[in-house]
C-alpha cells in the first residue's frame, strides 16, 4: 500500500485562554489520498478550521506530524514553511482576501512575483487562469467592482496560479448567494478533477460538502468517520 | 511598474484625507526645519565667513575700549604679520533708527588689500581710495536703500554723534555667498579728522586692528607676539583669530540658537509621531491583507518593504513639498528680515538634512507596524475584518 498524499498522525492543538489550555484538536489521524476532494464539517468551534490551517502550514501544532508528499511540515522553520506554502498550497478564503488596490489580473499575478518569472510570463499565466475561471472580460476590474462570486473566482485563480498540489478553502461559499456558491463549488470540483489538485474544504453547508469525494466530521476536536 | 511598488503607492493613498493631512504635516515640518536651520546658519554666517589667515587685535578689557593708532607701526613689525589694517565700529543709522546696519570706519587701502572677499570694480576701488569722504556699500545694502554710485549718503552717528556725509564711490559684491553684502565702509581718516576738531580726546584711537598672517598655523604665535608687545601698557591687547572674534559675538546668543535648533528637532519628532500614527492605523486596518500576503508566501522582508515603502512615499512627498517651499520662504525671510540676517542662504547641507529627516521619519514610523505585521499570527490576522 502506497503512502497517502497527506498523512496526519497524532495531531493535537490547544489554544490558551488566560492560564488555561483549551484543547481544539485531539489526537487527529487522517489520510488524504492524491487527487482527493475532502470536505471537513462540524459545528462551530469543532476545530475544522484549525485542522485546515495546520495542514496549510499557517498554524503550528502542539503535537503530532503532518506528512505532505514526504515532508513533515511540523518540523519546518518559519522561513522554510513560508517557502513551502508558496510552492504547495493555494488558499481560498471565505471573504476572498483579495488586495483591493490591485486589479483582478494583478491579484492573480501577485503570488508569481515571488517566482523567477518574467513580467510577460506572469501576465500570460494570470490571464490564462482568469480565463479558466470565466473572468477574461474582467481582468482590469478591481475587487470592489466585482460581485462576491466573481471575487471568489478570482481568488480561485490566484490560488491556482502557482500550480500548487493542494487547495485549501475555508468556507468558500459562506459569503455567497446560492447561485454564486454553486458556480464556485463547480469550479473547485473542476480544479480537482481536471487538474488533479487535492482540495480540502471546510464548510457548514451540506450542499457544498456534497461536491466532495470524502466528508469528515469534527466534533469537539475529534475526527469522526462519516459515510459518503 | 513592479507590482509591489504599484501596490505600496496605491496603499499610500487609500485613505486620501489621512494621507493628505500627514503629507501636509510633513511639508510644514520640513519647511519649519529648513527655515530654522537656515536661521541658525545665518546667525553663524559671520563665523563661517571668517578667514583662517586673519587675526583681530582689540583692547584686552573690552571692545568698547580703544587702542592707540601708534600700535599700527609696531604690529606691522611683528614677525609673521604680512598686512595690517585698522578701523572703528561707527554704529550710525540712515535717516531713521530702524534703518540700522553695520558700518565701519576703516583704513581703506590696507582694508581692501586684506579683505579680498569684497569684490569692487577697479575704477570704483580707485575712486573710493582717492576720495576721503568716499564710502562703499554692499550690494544688498545699496539695493535696500536704492543707493547708486555717486549718491550722497548721510548717516546719523550714535557713538560719534552728528550727521556724517559720504559719497558712495563703490558697491561691492561678495566673492562667495558667505560674504555679508550689507555693510558700509568709509575712511577712518575722515572720522579721525572730524574727531580732531570736535572731540580731540577721541582722535587717534582705533577700535581694532586686522592682521593678515602668512599662514593660518602661525595664528597662535603671532597673537602672542602682538599681545606681548603691549603687555603692561595702558592699553593691553587681546589678539585672536577672526573666527574666534566672530564667535565671541555669537556665543552671547548661543542659548537662543540652541533653543531654535531644539525646536527644529522637536518639529521633526512631532511629525515622526504623526506619521507613525498614520502608518499604525493604516497597517492595523489592513492586517488581514498582510495575512493573506503571508499565506501567498510573502515573508517578513517583503511586508516590511511594503510598509516602509508606503511610509517613504508619504514622507518623501511631504519633504519634497517642504523643500520646494523653503526657497520662497527663505526669499521672503531675506526681504523682510534682511537687516538682521544679511546672509540668509539655504545650504546644501540643510537640504540633505531634510532628506535624511524624511528617511528617518519613514523608517521609525514603519518599525512598529512592520513588527506587528510580522508577529501577528496568520490565522488571527485573517479573522480581522477591517
Amino acid at each position: 500500500m502506497s503512502a497517502p498524499f497527506i498523512g496526519i498522525r497524532g495531531l493535537s492543538k490547544s489554544y490558551m485562554r488566560g492560564e488555561r489550555a483549551l484543547p481544539v484538536l485531539k489526537n487527529i489521524n487522517l489520510d488524504i489520498a492524491e487527487g482527493e476532494f475532502l470536505a471537513l464539517m462540524g459545528p462551530s468551534g469543532s476545530g475544522k478550521s484549525t485542522l485546515l490551517n495546520l495542514i496549510a502550514g499557517i498554524d503550528r501544532a502542539d503535537e503530532g506530524s503532518i506528512d505532505i508528499e514526504g515532508v513533515d511540515i511540523t518540523t519546518l522553520g518559519e522561513a522554510s514553511l513560508t517557502a513551502w506554502r508558496s510552492d504547495h498550497v493555494g488558499f481560498i478564503f471565505q471573504f476572498y482576501n483579495l488586495i483591493p488596490v490591485l486589479t483582478a489580473l494583478e491579484n492573480v499575478e501577485l503570488p508569481l512575483v515571488l517566482k523567477e518569472m518574467s513580467r510577460k510570463e506572469r501576465k500570460e499565466r494570470a490571464s490564462l487562469l482568469l480565463g479558466l475561471v470565466g473572468l477574461s472580460e474582467r481582468v482590469d476590474h478591481y475587487p470592489g467592482q466585482l460581485s462576491g462570486g466573481e471575487q471568489q473566482r478570482v481568488a480561485i485563480a490566484r490560488a491556482m496560479v502557482t500550480d500548487p498540489s493542494i487547495l485549501v478553502a475555508d468556507e468558500p461559499t459562506g459569503d455567497l448567494d446560492r447561485a454564486s456558491a454553486e458556480e464556485v463549488l463547480n469550479l473547485m470540483r473542476r480544479v480537482n478533477e481536471e487538474f488533479g489538485k487535492v482540495v480540502i474544504m471546510v464548510t457548514h453547508d451540506p450542499r457544498a460538502a456534497e461536491k466532495a469525494h470524502v466528508i469528515r466530521h469534527l466534533e469537539k476536536g475529534v475526527l469522526n468517520a462519516a459515510p459518503h | 511598474m513592479p507590482l509591489l511598488i504599484k501596490m505600496l503607492l496605491k496603499n499610500a493613498f487609500r485613505h486620501g484625507l489621512r494621507t493628505g493631512l500627514t503629507i501636509a504635516g510633513m511639508t510644514i515640518a520640513i519647511l519649519a526645519f529648513g527655515i530654522l536651520t537656515t536661521v541658525v546658519d545665518a546667525w553663524y554666517a559671520g563665523v563661517e565667513a571668517s578667514r583662517a589667515n586673519r587675526l583681530i587685535t582689540r583692547n584686552a578689557i573690552s571692545l568698547t575700549f580703544e587702542l592707540p593708532l601708534s600700535y599700527y607701526d609696531k604690529i606691522r613689525q611683528v614677525e609673521g604679520a604680512t598686512k595690517v589694517s585698522y578701523g572703528n565700529w561707527f554704529g550710525a543709522f540712515y535717516k531713521e533708527e530702524r534703518n540700522f546696519f553695520a558700518n565701519f570706519a576703516m583704513e581703506a587701502q590696507s582694508h581692501l588689500d586684506i579683505v579680498t572677499e569684497l569684490v569692487l570694480r577697479p575704477e570704483e576701488r580707485d575712486a573710493y581710495i582717492k576720495d576721503r569722504r568716499g564710502a562703499i556699500a554692499g550690494r544688498k545694502l545699496a539695493e535696500r536703500f536704492g543707493w547708486e554710485i555717486g549718491d550722497l549718503v548721510t548717516l546719523t552717528g550714535t557713538i560719534f554723534p552728528g550727521d556724517w556725509e559720504f559719497v558712495l564711490r563703490g558697491i561691492y559684491k561678495g566673492r562667495d555667498e558667505t560674504v555679508d553684502e550689507s555693510i558700509f565702509f568709509f575712511h577712518w581718516d575722515y572720522l579721525n579728522e572730524s574727531l580732531r576738531e570736535t572731540m580731540p580726546e577721541r582722535a587717534g584711537q582705533v577700535g581694532f586692528y586686522i592682521i593678515e598672517i602668512a599662514r593660518p598655523e602661525l595664528a597662535g604665535a603671532v597673537s602672542k607676539r602682538v599681545d606681548s608687545l603691549f603687555k603692561n601698557s595702558l592699553a593691553e591687547t587681546l589678539t585672536e583669530t577672526e573666527r574666534a572674534f566672530a564667535m565671541s559675538f555669537v556665543t552671547m546668543t548661543e542659548a537662543i540658537m540652541t533653543a531654535i535648533q531644539l525646536v527644529s528637532i522637536v518639529v521633526i519628532v512631532i511629525i515622526m509621531a504623526v506619521t507613525a500614527n498614520t502608518m499604525a492605523m493604516s497597517v492595523r486596518e489592513r492586517l488581514s491583507e498582510f495575512a493573506a500576503l503571508k499565506t501567498l508566501g510573502f515573508n517578513r522582508a517583503h511586508l516590511s518593504f511594503l510598509i516602509f515603502g508606503e511610509a517613504m512615499v508619504i514622507t518623501s512627498l511631504g519633504a519634497a513639498l517642504g523643500i520646494a517651499l523653503t526657497f520662497p520662504a527663505a526669499q521672503l525671510f531675506r526681504s523682510e528680515l534682511g537687516q538682521f540676517f544679511p546672509v540668509f542662504n539655504i545650504k546644501p547641507a540643510t537640504i540633505y538634512m531634510d532628506i535624511a529627516a524624511a528617511v528617518i521619519v519613514a523608517s521609525v514610523s514603519a518599525v512598529i507596524p512592520s513588527y506587528r505585521v510580522a508577529a501577528a499570527p496568520i490565522t488571527a490576522a485573517l479573522r480581522r475584518i477591517a
